[in-house]
């Protein structure tokens, strides 16, 4: 870790006392909301209700979740094909989502997207996407915009371990670097993309380490560590702000469920799956509220009643929502109606 | 009117246009002192400084992906790729992100931007420097495809492209760049989707753009010589296209040359001979012909490239053919 930018008064990631109790909370609500998504996601997908693949983030919560926390609503969001948590971490209804996994009229885009396809003009997410690299040369050129018009925005972009290996990646950093742009590069590192492990993948230990090659500050943080997350990324806005510098944060992670829903999973066994799974960020996050006495099981119980009620309400939207207007299918191809 | 070149033609609209829209900025290859390769974008860089024309690895994916990126959150980038063969490095970022950005998210951003690269072939360009690849970006739904082929049509459809809401490929023929026009004072745009008809003629259309045009214009001026009258229309876009004009030009000639650069095998000229079949058949006296280049890589010696490339013979020569009601060639 290799930084300029003042951390003095930082929290420490190690002791939740050191943040304040209701933004702790906050954050384990949160993962939660992501998390109960995800689960009646699976769920629904399962019924048959979806329509598209759909990737769940389950593991990936903290990542999410500890960005977002760092980053104003103003700034500027990408991300991958495994988007779901972003785009709820960013702000976006549940029940837009869920509409658009049904491909429903009201979901985020009109049905027109899908899982992977889902962007927010009004939370300035800026989309998730379907092509592996995609989302980070969108986000490098969000963070060019934010500075050419002198606002006090970044843009961050996330992908996982595998678009780390695409041309887009280096070409972005690079050229964040001599730009100097407000950008903050996520790298979800969850050890697969696909069925390929990222020790065979990536010809470096850690992909952070790729930053030195761009004079960007290489940054690992436990993607399982709510709090580490936003510790990073704390000091990464606050360098695109007043430094006007790239980050690449490397959140180390581990995807609990199949690549997409229905993914055999020969790759790795059960065992090595339940092992990981005891470092559950929102157990993890959970245990550390306890310990504080910030948590007791009653609020726990709360907190997941609200959470399923919300994902359920969302859910009962998406399945009663209308399908599009067949007679919209030839919309928004072009600005006018061209052909 | 004022003669100029198409380059500077071009140059001009940028000019204007950024003076007028402070949110254009250009991102290119040597860019900011050289002007570009075809000096296309010359002393904009020396006018405007860094911040708004800016000097870009070589990084054709990120040029074309930070394009998209600042057009979404507010700007109206012209992002220069130089050769148009150097777009298959950004090939992902145009079919896949620009070109759907709009339809994908249920119009909730718009794609304000314009990617100009040197198209065609010219002298010894060889393999690697001389493609024409509208008919590629044409089959893309969402993207605007613009050849325009004179100096007044280069100024006023960029000036077009940069105050419209949609990506525009704009093709900028190398042939083209030094080629010498009319150009209206004060400022005009010229709308997307209209052919022009740059030679009125009775006895044969011929439906052409980009560098094709002009050859087409001195094919007619042989062909009057042995009496035939060749109606000659320039399409300038090439999505939207403007089949129309050509469709009114047959009914009253009763016969159509097409004439492009690009591979005539799934070229363009396939497209618009099936869009006058289908509409205009019954008007036909002959087969329709095509003019465009053999499918072979460009080669970089000169005699080869001339085997290849089509030229005004080759128009000529189409056109003797439909007159005499030729089927096969
Ligand atoms: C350019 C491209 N190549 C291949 C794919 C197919 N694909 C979809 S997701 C994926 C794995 C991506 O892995 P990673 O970036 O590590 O993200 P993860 O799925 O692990 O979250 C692949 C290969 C794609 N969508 N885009």
């Amino acid at each position: 870790m290799s930084t300029n930018t003042q951390s003095a008064q930082l929290p420490n990631k190690h002791d939740v006392r050191s943040f304040d109790s209701e933004f702790v909370l906050d954050l384990l609500k949160e993962m939660l909301r992501i998390r109960e998504f995800e689960l009646r996601a699976e769920e629904q997908t399962l019924a048959g209700n979806v329509v598209g693949g759909v990737h769940l983030a389950i593991g990936h919560e903290a990542v999410a979740v500890g960005v977002m926390k760092a980053l104003k609503s103003e700034d500027y969001v990408t991300g991958p094909h495994r988007g779901h948590h972003i785009v709820i971490a960013k702000g976006s209804d549940m029940k837009n989502i869920m509409a658009e996994l049904m491909g429903k009229a009201t979901g985020l885009s009109g049905g027109r997207g899908g899982s992977m396809h889902m962007a927010d003009v009004e939370t300035g997410l800026l989309g998730v996407n379907g092509i592996v690299g995609a989302s980070i040369v969108v986000a490098t050129g969000a963070a060019f915009s934010a500075k050419y018009l002198g606002q006090d925005r970044v843009a961050a972009a996330f992908f996982g371990d595998g678009g780390a290996n695409k041309g887009q990646f280096h070409e972005s950093l690079n050229m964040a670097s001599i730009l100097d742009l407000p950008a903050i590069y996520v790298c979800e590192n969850n050890e697969f993309a696909v069925e390929t492990a990222v020790s065979y993948s990536t010809g470096v230990d850690h992909i952070a380490e790729r930053g030195s090659s761009y004079r960007i500050p290489g940054i690992i943080v436990d993607g399982l560590d709510v709090l580490d997350v936003y510790l990073a990324a704390k000091e990464a806005r606050l360098r695109a702000v007043q430094e006007s510098r790239p980050t690449l944060i490397e959140a180390k992670t581990y995807r609990f469920k199949g690549h997409s829903i229905g993914d055999k999973e020969n790759y790795r066994t059960k065992e090595e799956v339940q092992e990981r799974m005891k470092s559950d960020p929102i157990f993890k996050l959970k245990h550390q509220l306890e310990d504080a006495g910030w948590l007791n099981e009653e609020q726990w119980n709360e907190m997941k009643l609200d959470v399923e009620n919300e994902v359920a309400a969302a859910v009962d939207f998406a399945l009663r929502s209308p399908l599009p207007d067949a007679a919209t299918a030839l919309r928004h191809v072009y600005s006018k109606e061209v052909f | 009117m004022r003669e100029l070149t198409f380059a500077s033609a071009f140059a001009e609209a940028v000019r204007e246009e950024m003076e007028r829209d402070p949110s254009i900025f250009v991102l290119g290859t040597d860019i900011r002192i050289r002007g570009g390769h075809f000096g296309q974008l010359k002393d904009i860089g020396q006018t405007f400084g860094p911040k708004r024309v800016v000097d870009s690895p070589i990084s054709e994916a990120a040029m074309v992906g930070l394009s998209l990126g600042a057009a979404m959150t507010g700007l109206r980038p012209i992002c220069d790729l130089n050769f148009e063969d150097f777009y298959l490095g950004a090939m992902d970022e145009v079919v896949n992100q620009i070109a759907k950005v709009r339809y994908k998210f249920n119009g909730q951003f718009k794609c304000p931007l314009v990617i100009r690269a040197s198209s065609g072939v010219a002298r010894a360009t060889g393999p690697q420097h001389s493609q024409m690849l509208e008919a590629w970006f044409a089959h893309v739904p969402g993207l605007i495809v613009v050849a325009p082929s004179t100096a007044e049509d280069a100024k006023g459809m960029l000036k077009t492209a940069l105050r419209g809401d949609d990506p525009v490929i704009f093709s900028f023929h190398k042939m083209l760049g030094n080629m010498k026009g009319p150009v209206p004072d004060g400022d005009y745009t010229i709308p997307f989707g209209q052919a022009k008809v740059l030679r009125p003629g009775t006895d044969v259309t011929i439906a052409t753009y980009s560098i094709m045009a002009p050859k087409s214009l001195q094919a007619a001026e042989e062909l009057e010589k042995d009496g035939i009258s060749a109606e000659v229309i320039d399409l300038r876009t090439i999505v939207p296209l403007d089949v129309k004009t050509v469709a009114e030009s047959v009914k009253k000639t009763k016969r159509l040359v097409i004439a492009h650069e690009a591979y005539k095998f799934g070229g363009m000229g396939a497209e618009i001979a099936a869009q006058i079949g289908e509409s205009v058949f019954d008007y036909l006296d002959a087969p329709i012909l095509r003019v465009g280049s053999k499918h072979a890589v460009i080669p970089v010696s000169p005699v080869l490239q001339e085997q290849i490339t089509p030229g005004k013979a080759d128009v000529v020569e189409a056109v003797r053919a439909v007159m005499e009601g030729v089927a096969v060639r």
